[in-house]
């Protein structure tokens, strides 16, 4: 342990601690720009800086560590005008407006101005390069604002191995962004956001679709519904002054009802049905190779996230055919809300407009993607992060702390807690694990609270074995057998579990999430996005999931009805036609 | 390294055979830690130049990202991503060039090839450059074209140096 004090404060931190995490135990925060919690300390941006005494020059606090007798100063005059004089130099370069700007209100950068009582720029310096990038379906980049703090460099490449951004150049005229300055639709970005999620100002953000969904409302031609995504609720309010993880479910659903949707429906709904058809598609490849011995592919990986689909398709071609067919919830409500919803209603599916409330950016890429049109009609119109919800909800004059509770309409918007733990890294397996176990066995999932123990919590890669018995006489191919699952979240943690797969590792079954910590994580979501957040986000799921009676996919009413009624049962002709793809093979240039 | 034998030799060798010197070379290097740079330098040896369809195979077979590629080629100035021109023309921009007329003589010779700073002419005859100070202030403004120093280059007399390059060009690289 080491002794110093911060501000005159005395601590004792252990071996290896940082200035910076030092100070914040004791309450003293020191404002970053560069710096990503967990992530090595980059020490590119200087506003951390701080005084150590008989240190000859100010010390980037993110980058060092504590050493015995330390007398650190964070606030000292030398520090404030140290900082403040960064600060100016990065605002003399920065091509940005706040009025206008996506992030004003929201912006590192601003805050940080403003609580050094930056008052005006007193040098006028020449601009940073102004490359405004609207390549891609999901994202904005506009390098003008960039005060290159290269988080989004280390999310691209180290959490999410992917590699789209990096420097370009040297120096001032050094940009940060793809290959050669170009557009963002020149290089294999999977669209997941997570460079949005962490870009501390306005220089990476979602392309929004507020004003085309305003307009959809305003068109009374138009039959708007919208889905809510199950990560929605647990993240919603810290958009409006709540504490991480408190769930705003009922709050939510009378905030959409206000804003003038016609129908307000649950993507959890198609989270318990994508259960039914995926879970019914890993039987299937089951028995064909046990029984039939045939050649299909497994491990079975999920393919409810967009991001995942993109890098398979980008990285690992050779990996598609062990992706499962099913489309992803979002897209199976929007397939069924344009034949399904639109039969029973009496509305012509042409009339009907789909608006998805996503934690996601590729969830906006995905919407648009060719695949995605088997009603007819482009299936999900348009999509909103859980951020841009707020911003309508602001935009409508909403407030949202006193609104009373409502429920969601039907007939797509009743789930069970297994469509809710679809928000969390883990959930989905642990969904379809609760259906499986008890379509081969007759009898529920023998663990405590219907809980899969090792799957759950923010481990990289999490593994588990079930051990089958007692199966019924038509799965008795199954007695005995060990199925291994796999759950990771993250990019990185994903190229890893295919590497150990490719070694020679069996796994029956595996779930990838894209971004850490799951949707609940995602690169849509309130802005920052912490481990410590990501626990109390998913804490707060979990606690929706055990707060309902129904626990399990496959005795949602709704659902049961919906097969009776229209698909007739998983795998069916017309579930195939609605509900599942093909993805294939994707290269840049 | 004998599969670089074919750079030096009279018959230039085609696309080709270059790209499968680049095939040998990242089978050679793709275990190696800190393999970008050389493997840089030595394709640029190679083509002369780094074509973009280098990076991607580098990128590629060496599984580092391509902007990472991009970006540490575009970090280091001796990388060059054009082509070079059998002439490479620099202009001095240093202090004493620059007040006797440097920018002028480097304007005429953009409009002149009608190229700017860091390319190359669609033959490939003159790449244009500028450099700091070549030490020869007392008779600026000075640029050199490959190793010929040319003093107090006026910019209207721009086309007659270049004509004599033009003129004959393989005498001229030989010098
Ligand atoms: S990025 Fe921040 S500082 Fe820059 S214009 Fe936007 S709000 Fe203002
Ligand atoms: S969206 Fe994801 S893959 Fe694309 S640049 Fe951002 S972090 Fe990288
Ligand atoms: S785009 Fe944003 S996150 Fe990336 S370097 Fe620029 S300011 Fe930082
Ligand atoms: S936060 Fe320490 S240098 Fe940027």
């Amino acid at each position: 342990m080491i002794n110093l004090t911060v501000n005159g404060i005395e601590i004792q931190v252990s071996d290896g601690t940082t200035i910076l995490q030092a100070a914040a135990k004791v309450g003293v925060n020191i404002p970053t720009l560069c710096h990503i919690p967990g992530k090595d300390p980059k020490g590119a941006c200087r506003v951390c800086l701080v005084e150590v005494k008989n240190a000859r020059s100010l010390v980037a606090s993110c980058a060092m560590p504590v050493a015995e007798g330390m007398k650190v100063f964070t606030s000292t005059k030398k520090v404030r005008d140290a900082r403040k004089m960064v600060v100016e130099l990065m605002l003399s370069e920065h091509d940005g407006d706040c009025k206008t700007c996506e992030r004003n209100n929201d912006c590192e950068l601003q805050e940080i101005a403003r609580n050094l009582g930056v008052e005006d720029i007193r040098f006028n310096g020449q601009k940073a390069k102004h490359i405004f990038d609207a390549s891609t379906p999901a994202l904005i980049r506009d390098n003008g604002k960039c005060i290159k703090c290269r988080r989004c460099v280390t999310v691209c490449n180290e959490m999410q191995n992917v590699g789209a951004l990096f420097p370009q150049g040297r120096g001032f005229d050094s940009v940060i962004g793809p290959a050669f300055e170009l557009n963002l639709d020149t290089v294999a970005c999977v669209q997941c956001g997570q460079c949005a999620a962490v870009c501390p100002v306005g220089a990476i953000y979602e392309k929004s679709h507020i004003e085309h969904v305003w307009n959809a409302i305003d068109n009374p031609d138009k039959y708007v519904v919208v889905q809510t995504a199950p990560a929605i609720r647990a993240a919603l309010g810290e958009c409006f002054g709540y504490e991480a993880g408190t769930l705003v479910t009922g709050k939510m659903v009378t905030a959409l009802k206000q804003i003038g949707f016609d129908k307000v429906f649950d993507t959890n709904f198609t989270a318990d049905l994508t259960i039914m058809e995926e879970g019914t598609e890993f039987l299937v490849r089951l028995k064909d190779k046990l029984i039939n011995n045939s050649d299909v592919s497994l491990p079975q990986f999920t393919s409810c996230s967009p991001g995942w689909i993109n890098y398979v398709e980008y990285f690992y071609p050779e990996m598609l055919s062990n992706v499962s067919s099913c489309k992803s919830p979002q897209q199976m409500f929007g397939a069924l809300a344009k034949s399904y919803f639109a039969k029973k209603q009496g509305v012509d599916p042409k009339d009907i407009i789909v608006v998805s409330v996503m934690p996601c950016t590729a969830k906006k890429f995905e919407a648009e993607r060719p695949e995605m049109n088997s009603s007819g009609y482009q299936d999900v119109d348009y999509v909103l992060t859980t951020r841009e919800l707020a911003r309508m909800i602001n935009q409508a004059g909403i407030e949202f702390t006193t609104l009373t509770d409502s429920e969601m309409d039907n007939p797509m918007g009743v789930s069970s807690g297994a469509a809710d733990i679809f928000a969390n890294t883990g959930g989905v397996m642990e969904a379809a694990v609760r259906t499986v176990y008890e379509i081969v066995t007759g009898s529920e999932l023998p663990t405590e609270n219907l809980h899969l123990e090792p799957l759950m919590g923010l481990d990289g890669i999490k593994t588990a074995s079930l051990l089958v018995n007692g199966t019924k006489p038509e799965w008795s191919f199954l007695e005995g057998v060990e199925l291994k699952v796999a759950v990771v979240h993250g990019l990185g943690n994903t190229a890893q579990l295919i590497k150990r797969i490719k070694d020679g590792e069996v796994f029956h079954f595996v779930e990838v999430m894209t971004c850490p910590g799951g949707c609940i994580g995602g690169g849509g979501q309130p802005r920052f996005t912490t481990n410590d957040v990501r626990a109390k986000r998913i804490s707060a799921i979990y606690k929706e999931d055990e707060g309902k009676k129904l626990r399990k996919s496959h005795e949602n009413p709704d659902i049961i009805e919906l097969y009776s009624e229209f698909l007739e049962k998983p795998l069916s002709h017309l579930s195939h036609k609605l509900l599942h793809t093909k993805y294939s093979h994707k290269e840049v240039n | 390294m004998d599969t670089l034998k074919c750079t030096e030799c009279q018959n230039e060798p085609t696309e080709e055979e270059l790209y499968s010197q680049l095939d040998d070379l990242l089978i050679e290097y793709s275990q190696k830690p800190g393999a970008l740079i050389p493997v840089l330098q030595i394709t640029q040896r190679l083509f002369g130049y780094l074509p973009e369809n280098a990076l991607k195979v580098i990128s590629k077979k060496l599984s580092i990202p391509y902007s990472e590629v991009t970006g540490v080629v575009s970090f280091y100035s001796f990388f060059s991503t054009q082509p070079r021109g059998k002439f490479m023309i620099r202009v001095c921009l240093g202090t004493a060039c620059y007040v006797r007329g440097g920018k002028d003589v480097l304007n005429a010779l953009k409009k002149e090839l009608n190229v700017d700073v860091g390319m190359t002419t669609d033959d490939r005859l003159f790449s244009l450059d500028v450099g700091r100070c070549f030490g020869a202030c007392g008779l600026a403004p000075v640029i050199m074209v490959n190793d010929d120093v040319h003093q107090r280059v006026k910019s209207d007399r721009i086309s007659e140096i270049l004509a004599e390059y033009k003129q004959n060009p393989a005498l001229k690289e030989v010098v």
